[in-house]
């Protein structure tokens, strides 16, 4: 073939391509006249292109040139008419009814006394604290002894326990982790222990055998009950809201001397007494106390070097005042339509 | 602890309210749980004036109008013969519900209108006279309420006593505190002011003592440290004088006659329990305290004949036992109205055998609890004297003698206590002066010791053995509201977060991304659910219930249970997934525990949509699927395979050579309507419950891994992702479309298509399954798709034809897998 003959073929597709792109009347007949003109195995202009080979070297040049320059005028008219024909398909078909709903995903859920311990662990976090887990079937050591239990004594009593074996219980409360991570770590000790607990009570609309507890505890040297009380004051504010106003009353746990309970001010009535607070003006949020020394000591540190403080909370409390669940066993059925509320 | 407002207020002339007392003792002491005025019935009944008034002909009725301060005057017609115009009376207006229960109507009398009541004491149950209405001597506004204008209104103060505070137990606790807060000093109620003579001095003994026809002996000096008993006679038993009976009833008891009921004013005014017998049915007259005999009888008070043991500690006479000691008096010995001669008994019990008696009983009492928490036991000599002077006093008897048998208690040892270890705990000084002045308010002795104190806690104290005890005491009537509470920086702590800690989290995540609820159930089980596991069930041994007494070794065990509830409420779609604990027994040895991810699926893969309106359910696929997700989540940077299983399980999770769980048909007690469900386990690792160092001592620096921290593989560490360069050549794929026998798995196949297609495979994928016309029996279609790039050129078509040539010829020769043929 010669230069001017390839050139000649060129201008023939050039000429007669518009007329036969304008004349497509859907997209199937563009995407067969597309790749009739330039498809990579069967295109008119890909046969002329397979010619240049044949060309002398030194018209190659000039016969690549054109054909580029055929080749994008062909590519932006398919393009335009492409366009084209698109919105015409758009308008003419059935028209989506854009209202409709969107094919739906199922929605997983945490569950709401998760989204509690998870809002616990962020803000402790911030202040530095790790997490620190312990196991259920726990010794009684680890459960009482260590934590200053006098044995045989009332106090026990307010841990209606269920045992496994002699000296193995369904540990009561997250405490335990406390005397194992002392013995394990050495301070400083910045920890958040969440888990779940047991106790010998029966199912009722308040009490439930098993609950999930949140543990902390601070050990290190130059630690006071201000650090406890600032501590736990920013908490409140951090989870209550900033102008949260929190009380401490005496309280009594054997692992802990001085003892407090910590309430917030009720945010139903402000602190005027309602139904909420029990009209006490006040929400029992958690208790809390400087770490026994005995605690300290079972644990093989040294009391009069260190000191600390601890303290535990129910989620399941802040989960249902917060969303209003009537009975606590809600939280363990696992029925779905309630589990689902939690979704969006 | 029940609280009377006005008994406090006798025994502390404090001059405070009730508010303030509820508020200071919650801020300072324990905390006021319920706070009840006793007269509320009383609240809606006003102060009204008669204004004017005349006499309805021919009937007792008066005709009046009466202010009760609302701006309009009232017609009030009233049946008393006492109405005084100008004077005030309580009201009650119609729609107010009277204490006895009568609701004033508004209502017509002989043709007059008549809005309300004008009260008698009796009809507001201030008394029984009912001759007329009750005058009030005030001068409040007509209005004001009525328990504003009279001292009607005593308070209930319920108090929060703690297992440590024993002393709070009574109302001279009580009072000692508020003493210590107010400043107000401690005050001798008058009702105690002119009490009788009693003998002085008392007949003693260590181990036996006689006196007035009472012989007193301890036979178990280790669980009754000391035995008192006041004899007095010539008692008449009646019912008790108003004062008496008003303070039984304000903290909620029952009056039930003048020696019982005395006895109970001593337990609750001051913490001391007495018991009193009736002394013509002691025989012998004789009281012995000592154990009780294997198969001896006892019926107490409440009417219940019991079984004692030698555990139990009892009182009793020559023959038998007259009283479970520390817990309950006997019916035989009971004082009634017949009673002439009495026994008073005040002891000191041994506190873990009433605790023992009374647990074994099932019985607890005022007296127990407070045995059990410890009581005053110095005091107890002159609690027996002022009990036999009060029941004396009420019953009209005589005191003839006090027998006191054993030792005193010794005194407790001193506490030092060092200024610098307060301002260490508190984190703000207090001198060393203040340290002992806030002490000795509530009655410890305080003795300077250079710098430090010496502070000896008071009979009444059981719970102050460190220093620790006193910090708390200073603190807490300082009052923690009053201590600093800035927040300083901390040191960072020395924990990593536990391991098993950031996997709950990765799986919790990817399962709520798929659509999944976490649940939170409880863990016990029948023991019937998962077969292969209820081999090493751990049992619980006090269960909550025999329905379901173990500790659970499988979370689907659970779950199915959390699923059949879903399905007996018609709910069908059920997607729930737990992380928690597993169980299992170990002989002789504290149980095992595992942490185990596991979920389970039923119902429809996805909601119905207008273009999908029955949606298909899940199956074994969608289950091999999460069961990947789960493990990737649980393993992350680790590969995961699964494993062909037989019965229920349909997959084995293989991490690294380890099964660490499974993927199963979960058997449900379901209805026909129930899709199937599926099941997936895996176990996260290993919580050990295997003390860390032994009691005193620590393992820091040890090398051995933590407990607690044993994951069944090891969690990799995730390497980083290296790039790849983004192809730029066109890829090309051909299609394989095989007989594959059923005995010949299809990994097996696409194991071979993979080592046998070389480097420039890209991706094979197995994308359909046929089976029926044109299939032989025994075989099934199978199609993948192979997919082919080389990284700087374009393939060419006979390179592909190759490939697929020496692909099948291998399949032919190693596998017998032959092509379909159209
Ligand atoms: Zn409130």
């Amino acid at each position: 073939m010669t230069l001017a003959e390839f050139l000649a073929k060129l201008s023939a597709l050039e000429g007669e391509a518009p007329g036969r792109i304008a004349g497509t009347s859907s997209l199937d007949e563009w995407t067969v006249l597309r790749n009739a003109l330039v498809g990579r195995q069967a295109g008119e202009f890909t046969a002329i292109m397979n010619e240049l080979g044949s060309l002398p070297k030194e018209e190659r040049r000039e016969a690549g040139a054109r054909a580029n320059a055929v080749k994008v005028a062909l590519e932006d008219a398919l393009e335009v008419r492409r366009a084209q024909l698109t919105a015409k398909a758009a308008e003419s078909g059935p028209k989506l009814d854009l209202t409709m709903p969107a094919r739906d995903r199922w929605q997983g859920t945490v569950h709401p006394v998760s989204m509690v311990i998870d809002e616990v662990v962020e803000i402790f976090r911030e202040l530095g604290f790790t997490i620190a887990l312990g196991p259920e079937a726990e010794h009684a050591w680890y459960n009482f002894g260590a934590l200053n239990f006098p044995a045989d004594h009332p106090a026990m009593d307010l841990h209606d326990t269920l045992y496994l074996g002699a000296d193995q219980v369904l540990r009561t409360h997250t405490s335990p982790v406390q005397v194992r991570t002392l013995q394990q770590y050495p301070p400083p000790v910045r920890i958040l222990a969440p888990g779940n607990v047991y106790r010998r009570d029966f199912f009722d609309p308040s009490h439930a055998p098993m609950f999930a507890q949140i543990e902390g505890l601070v050990v290190d040297e130059g630690i006071s009950f201000a650090d406890l009380k600032a501590t736990l004051s920013h908490f409140a504010r951090r989870y209550f809201g900033p102008h949260t106003k929190t009380r401490f009353r005496p309280s009594y746990f054997p692992f802990t001397e001085p003892s407090a309970e910590m309430d917030v001010q009720c945010g139903v009535c402000d602190g005027e007494g309602c139904a909420v607070c029990k009209h006490s003006g006040w929400i029992e949020i958690l208790g809390s106390g400087m770490v026994h020394p005995a605690v300290l000591e079972a644990a093989g540190l040294d009391s009069e070097k260190y000191t600390g403080w601890a303290f535990g909370m129910g989620p399941a409390r802040t989960a249902i005042s917060r969303h209003a669940i009537p009975d606590i066993r809600i939280l363990y059925d696992s029925d779905v339509r309630f589990l689902e509320q939690f979704g969006r | 602890m029940n609280l009377s407002h006005e008994w406090l207020a006798r025994l502390v002339p404090h001059g405070k309210s009730a508010e303030q007392i509820r508020d200071l003792l919650t801020a300072h002491v324990a905390t006021v749980e319920h706070f009840e005025r006793l007269r509320a019935d009383l609240a809606p009944i006003v102060v009204a004036q008669v204004v004017a008034s005349e006499k309805i002909p021919e009937t007792r009725l008066s005709f009046n109008k009466v202010d009760d301060g609302s701006g309009t005057l009232l017609e009030v017609v009233c049946g008393a013969p006492n109405v005084v115009v100008g004077a005030k009376y309580p009201f009650a207006r119609s729609g107010t519900t009277l204490p006895g229960g009568m609701k004033i109507e508004k209502r017509k009398i002989r043709g007059f209108t008549s809005n309300g009541m004008l009260c008698s004491a009796d009809e507001i149950a201030l008394g029984t006279d009912h001759d007329g209405i009750y005058t009030l001597e005030t001068d409040a506004a007509p209005g004001t309420p009525l328990l504003d204008v009279l001292p009607l209104g005593d308070v209930r103060l319920v108090l929060d006593v703690l297992p440590n505070r024993s002393d709070l137990l009574s109302h001279i606790g009580v009072a000692r505190e508020l003493s210590a807060l107010t400043g107000a000093k401690l005050a001798g109620p008058p009702e105690l002011a002119d009490l009788p003579p009693v003998p002085s001095p008392a007949v003693t003994g260590t181990q036996e003592a006689s006196a007035a026809g009472l012989k007193v002996r301890i036979d178990d000096p280790l669980d009754c440290a000391r035995y008192t008993a006041a004899v007095i006679s010539g008692v008449t038993v009646c019912p008790s004088p108003d004062w008496l009976r008003a303070a039984v009833e304000s903290v909620g008891g029952r009056s039930i006659n003048n020696v019982v009921d005395a006895t109970n004013y001593m337990l609750h005014g001051f913490g001391q329990p007495m018991h009193a017998f009736d002394k013509a049915k002691l025989g012998g007259g004789t009281v012995m305290v000592r154990r009780a005999k294997a198969g001896e009888k006892l019926t107490t008070l409440d009417g219940v004949e019991r079984a004692l043991d030698p555990d139990m500690l009892v009182i009793a006479d020559a023959a038998h036992a007259t009283a479970l000691a520390g817990v309950m008096g006997g019916k035989a010995s009971e004082v009634t109205d017949a009673t002439t001669d009495i026994v008073l008994e005040v002891a000191t019990f041994n506190a873990q055998r009433v605790r023992a008696t009374r647990r074994k009983v099932g019985l607890s009492t005022d007296a127990s609890y407070r045995f059990e928490r410890g009581i005053d036991d110095a005091m107890v000599p002159q609690a027996l004297a002022l009990g036999a002077a009060l029941v004396a006093l009420v019953s009209g008897g005589h005191v003839d003698a006090l027998i006191e048998v054993g030792r005193a208690p010794a005194k407790r040892p001193p506490v030092q206590l060092r200024a610098a270890r307060v301002a260490r705990v508190l984190g703000e000084a207090v001198s060393r002066d203040e340290c002992a002045k806030l002490l000795a308010s509530i009655g410890f002795e305080v003795v300077v010791d250079g710098e430090a104190l010496k502070v000896t806690p008071p009979s009444w104290r059981h719970d102050v053995s460190r220093d620790v005890d006193l910090i708390e005491e200073i603190a807490r009537l300082r009052g923690f509201d009053r201590l600093p509470d800035t927040l300083h920086g901390a040191r960072p702590g020395t924990v990593p977060d536990h391991p098993l800690w950031g996997a709950y989290r990765r799986v919790r995540d990817v399962l709520v991304g798929a659509g999944l609820h976490e649940v939170r159930p409880l863990p016990f089980t029948s023991g019937r659910g998962e077969r292969a596991e209820t081999v090493n069930l751990m049992r619980v041994q006090n269960p909550l219930g025999e329905d379901e007494p173990f500790l659970r070794a499988s979370i689907l065990d659970t779950l199915a249970r959390r699923a059949e509830y879903n399905l007996n409420r018609m709910q069908g779609n059920v997607r729930l997934f737990e992380v928690g604990s597993v169980f299992a027994a170990r002989p002789g040895g504290t149980p095992t525990e595992d942490v185990r991810a596991a979920l389970l699926v039923m119902g429809q893969r996805r909601p119905p949509h207008f273009t999908e309106p029955q949606p298909p359910a899940f199956d074994a696929w969608d289950a091999k699927q999460l069961a990947i997700t789960l493990a990737q989540a649980s393993y992350p940077g680790s590969s995961v395979t699964l494993e062909p299983g037989t019965g229920h399980v349909l997959w084995y999770i293989v991490v690294r050579a380890a099964r660490v769980g499974r993927v199963t048909r979960v058997a449900l007690d379901a209805p026909v309507w129930a899709s199937p469900a599926f099941g997936v386990e895996v176990t996260l690792g290993e919580m050990s419950n295997a003390a860390v160092a032994p009691s005193g001592q620590h393992a820091h620096g040890a090398k051995k891994r933590p407990s607690g921290v044993a994951p069944a593989v090891t969690i990799g560490r995730r390497e980083p992702v290296r790039y790849r360069a983004i192809p730029t050549m066109p890829a090309a794929e051909f299609d394989l479309a095989l007989l594959v026998p059923d005995n010949v798995p299809a990994a097996d196949v696409e194991k071979l298509l993979r080592s046998a297609s070389g480097e420039l495979l890209e991706r094979c994928v197995l994308f359909d399954e046929f089976r029926g016309a044109g299939i032989p029996d025994g075989t099934r279609s199978l199609a993948w798709r192979l997919t082919f790039r080389h990284p700087e050129r374009t393939l060419r078509d006979k390179e592909l034809d190759g490939r697929r040539a020496l692909l099948l010829k291998t399949l032919e020769s190693t596998l017998g897998v032959r092509p379909r043929t159209a």
